[in-house]
């Protein structure tokens, strides 16, 4: 794959002309797929996809394309260098563009990361196997992921990984249910055995009688999951420096009325996890490690270097959307043997489900409660409760109200595959809540 | 490749299997943005592959492959055939052939102008006009204008003879102006994210129109800057087709949704709390309550001939006076569910197995005007256009926020509202409503944004409706 990407690459750029530049840059998956439902398979297959993205600048213009990958050097030269030509004879027809970037060559980078995966003819009956007499839908995603980038240049990243993930929930014969995740890059049979088995577990607590709370606040703990949901939501309006520009950002109030957050909330993009390239669609690098918010402070946002050019910023060579890619936030002092002591009476929510802005100037998030959410009462789980809506404001939650953040910072895997299968995922801790608004 | 091609690679395949099928799909996608008077965006994307599909033992297996060569479709054929065998043991349910009929047919979206008809500086400078006309006050701090253009072609032939040719050309557009004053911001699109999805040609891009659009919107986020905020409480409600578009989708069409009802999507958006025996019997809103899954209404956003399981699509009502009648889910959850169902077994692309999804889902007209609806209300808040969306994973408890609104106080429409909020539960709501407008009132939206599976898929889908009444509602307005 490697190999032809840069075979490709080398062949359009000698074909370049006087003053046009060119970006090529590859992302490709080999995946087996298993869906189940009931602990059984409803749908299974496999997919191999790739596709050769394409950006050309001339004359302070720039013109982007994108093609399939086939494999076959021959097809993919040819269709490569049609490409080349639409965009060529579109590209004199387009406005001039003041904040092209022009690539450059900071150096080259190759990662690639051989794991261990479950055979694919064993993956239906090993899965399925621990999950006996128990209710499990979920999805199976397994195989090399690749990500490539090569301008006129010289400059050229390459990296591939395998990654396996078993995304699951379980659910008792009334409706209540348990989510978990196993993923990783190399697979082990007893590893995987022993986590369903301990997901198995929790279905227990689940099964006891649930309990009905009315709208109100409430004292809160929300696990390392629901609070990756939160840390997930920056991406979209929130850490983006042309989102605060262009008044598009729940940050806006932090940048524009000086306001902060809590001392006791930090977070930050940190590529030493090495889940995710750190490389971007322009090839360049971001820094191993770009703080955040420090201590309830914003001290960064996402920069990239068209958003840098445009508003007179220094890049920090983020993504062209300025979303997370690889967020992690700090850990605090609460031990997890403490969590329920701590939050004496109050609810306890393991995940939230399809969060979106309520008031997104306003800092405001929606969603609901979901799987494993209990009542507490003077720091014993009493019932698993019904499903609430919360709408809240995240100047609350991580501000006054967040009142202590777990020393366990967990991974939350990315699990998502509409463009393709996802790399990384978020490490977050949990977070204790002194009130945390619930409304329907 | 047309479907001749696609046969020879089916006839050239050597498996043992009960059926196979070959599902092409090339599909381009542009778009053109400037933004504050700047190119943002001149980006077209192509992608181009074969899903293969198998029934062995009574389950399928599929491998989505990304090239037209014989010998690796013999290979995919190979191991979906492998893979079939082998989950066949632990299959949810056995399926014939039955649940892949015979189809052909051709189907070609309608338009006027070809792509070819605007060239893209023409559509490029189309967009910097927009984009300075969105420019009405100094308050205006950011300006968007946006043309999207999709061209599929899919093409499906399978052992048991289907042989089906759809095309489909899409256009989208939107214009966006961002207003700020002080810390107040306000953005106001047209009529919500993309929801201007249509099958048509360039004719979407008449000057005129374009120019119109632009002024109003940009006029109306300044508007917001100095509207109240919207009022909190219990009060009627009346959404415009943009907004309903919203309230169609989440609350009637994913929990309707066949496969949803049979537990597929549980570890992902949620089940329903509709269950397989409320068909015929759920009464899931008032007496003039009407949902229709429509493939008829020209121009709509997902209008086809056949689902990609094969099945010819045709209009059917699937909620009438207020009664659910009917599923959202194709042969293979028709069978599985043993409820009635429509051609909705849909694939996002060549690289994903089809799932149940909405396509065209509308409310059907009601017989009340604009006016009527509006001078029957004494206190109440009017609201157009989606930007804010939420609901439980049983698509029960949801809150729906909305871009612009306006007051109704005695039966008119009187101040300017910001940041309008409402919050409730999918039948209570649904009984709640009280008067459908007439089909003078009736619009067409869609969204190319549905996102639902496990790959995930995200697929377009087309919703129409009146202007639509409701009573008694929780409403609210922002931070």
């Amino acid at each position: 794959m490697e190999n032809l990407f840069y075979k490709i690459s080398e062949h359009v750029f000698g074909l370049l002309k006087e003053g046009e530049k060119l970006t090529l840059s590859f992302g490709g998956e080999e995946s087996q797929f298993i869906r189940f439902n009931g602990a059984k398979v409803r749908q299974t297959g496999f997919v191999k996809d790739a596709g050769i993205g394409v950006e050309l600048i001339f004359n302070n213009r720039k013109n982007n394309g994108g093609i399939t990958f086939t494999g076959d050097l021959e097809t993919d030269v040819t269709n490569t260098t049609a490409e080349l030509k639409r965009m060529r004879d579109e590209i004199v027809q387009l406005p001039e563009d003041p904040y092209i970037i022009m690539p450059g060559n900071a150096g080259s980078s190759r990662e690639d990361h051989r794991g261990e995966l479950l055979s694919e003819s064993d993956a239906v009956e090993k899965l399925l196997s621990p999950f006996v007499g128990v209710d499990m839908a979920g999805i199976w995603a397994s195989g090399r992921l690749y990500r490539g980038n090569a301008n006129s240049e010289g400059q050229k990243h390459w990296f591939a990984t395998d990654t396996f993930s078993l995304d699951y929930s379980l659910i008792t014969p009334s409706e209540k249910m348990v989510k978990a995740t196993f993923a990783g890059t190399r697979w082990n049979d007893d590893d995987y055995n022993r986590f369903v088995a301990d997901s198995i577990k929790k279905l227990d607590i689940m099964s006891l009688p649930p309990k009905k709370i009315e709208p109100g606040e409430y004292r809160t703990f929300i696990a390392s999951s629901g609070v990756s949901n939160f840390l997930g939501m920056f991406s979209w309006g929130g850490v983006s420096e042309a989102a605060i520009q262009q008044g598009e950002s729940a940050f806006c109030k932090m940048r524009n009325e000086n306001l902060t957050l809590s001392p006791l909330f930090s977070f930050s993009e940190d590529f030493r996890t090495g889940t995710v390239p750190r490389f971007n669609g322009h090839g360049e690098v971001a820094p191993e490690i770009l703080s955040l918010i420090d201590k309830g402070k914003l001290v960064n946002t996402l920069i990239s270097s068209r958003t840098a050019r445009e508003y007179n910023k220094e890049s920090n060579f983020a993504s062209g959307g300025e979303g997370l890619r690889s967020a992690v936030m700090a850990g605090g002092t609460l031990k997890e043997e403490d969590v329920l002591k701590t939050l004496g009476t109050g609810v306890y929510l393991s995940n939230l489900h399809y969060l979106n802005w309520s008031d997104q100037i306003g800092g405001r998030i929606t969603g609901m409660t979901r799987y494993a959410c209990f009542w507490v009462e003077d720091g014993k789980i009493v019932a698993p409760i019904e499903n609430m809506r919360f709408d809240d404001s995240l100047y609350r939650f991580f501000g006054p109200n967040l009142e202590a953040v777990t020393e366990q910072v967990l991974m939350n895997p990315e699990v998502e595959t509409y463009e393709g299968r996802a790399l990384g995922g978020i490490h977050s801790p949990g977070i204790l809540l002194s009130s945390f608004s619930l409304t329907l | 490749m047309n479907t001749s091609d696609l046969k020879k690679l089916l006839d050239g395949i050597s498996v043992n299997a009960d059926w196979i099928g070959l599902r092409e799909v090339r599909e381009s996608t542009s778009y053109r943005i400037i933004r504050d008077d700047k190119p943002q965006a001149n980006h077209r994307d192509e992608t181009h592959g074969i899903m293969v599909e198998v029934l062995v033992d009574g389950q399928f297996g599929y491998y989505g492959v990304n090239s037209a060569d014989p010998a690796m479709i013999q290979m995919a054929a190979e191991k979906a055939a492998e893979q079939a065998k082998l989950a066949s043991k632990f299959a949810v349910h056995r399926f014939t052939e039955e649940v892949r009929p015979m189809a052909k047919g051709v189907y070609r979206s309608p338009f006027e102008k070809y792509t070819d008809a605007i060239s893209p500086g023409d559509l490029n400078d189309l967009l910097l006009k927009a984009c300075a006309q969105l420019k009405v006050s100094d308050k205006v701090i950011s300006r968007t204008a946006l043309a999207r253009i999709v061209e599929t072609q899919l093409a499906y032939v399978s052992t048991n003879g289907s042989d089906v040719d759809q095309k489909f050309l899409i256009i989208s557009s939107d214009y966006t102006a961002t207003a700020q004053d002080g810390p107040i911001i306000q953005k106001r699109t047209d009529h919500g994210l993309l929801a201007r999805s249509y099958q048509m040609g360039m004719e979407m891009f008449d000057e005129a129109d374009v120019m119109i659009r632009s002024r109003k919107i940009a006029e109306q986020a300044v508007e917001l800057l100095s509207a109240e905020e919207c009022p909190t409480g219990k009060m009627s409600m009346v959404l415009a087709p943009d907004q309903m578009m919203l309230q169609i989708h989440e609350s009637v069409g994913h929990a309707l949704e066949i496969d949803r009802i049979l537990g597929d999507e549980r570890n992902y958006a949620g089940w329903s709390f509709v269950r397989l025996n409320d068909f015929g019997k759920l009464k899931y809103g008032s007496d003039i309550m009407n949902i229709t899954y429509d493939p008829t209404i020209p121009n709509q956003h997902a209008s086809y001939a056949f689902d990609d399981g094969g099945m010819a699509a045709k209009k059917e009502f699937i909620i009438k006076n207020g009664l659910l009648l009917r599923g959202l889910g194709g042969k293979e959850s028709q069978v599985r569910s043993d409820v009635q169902g429509v051609a909705n077994f849909r694939a996002s692309s060549w690289n994903r197995a089809p799932i149940d999804r909405m396509a065209n889902l509308n409310l059907e007209p009601g017989d009340s005007s604009f006016d009527e609806i509006i001078g029957s209300v004494d206190r109440g808040v009017y609201m157009e256009s989606n930007r804010s969306w939420s609901i439980d994973d049983y698509r029960n408890k949801f809150q729906f926020g909305c871009e612009y609104g306006k007051l109704i106080e005695n039966g008119k429409l009187t101040k300017t509202v910001k940041n309008p909020n409402y919050r409730a539960i999918t039948t209570p709501f649904w009984n709640s409503l009280k008067m459908v407008g007439n089909p003078d009132t009736f619009e067409v939206f869609g969204t190319p944004y549905c996102g639902k599976g496990e790959p995930n898929q995200v697929i377009r889908v087309g919703h129409a409706s009146p202007v639509a009444l409701f009573e008694n509602i929780e409403i609210f307005g922002g931070a």
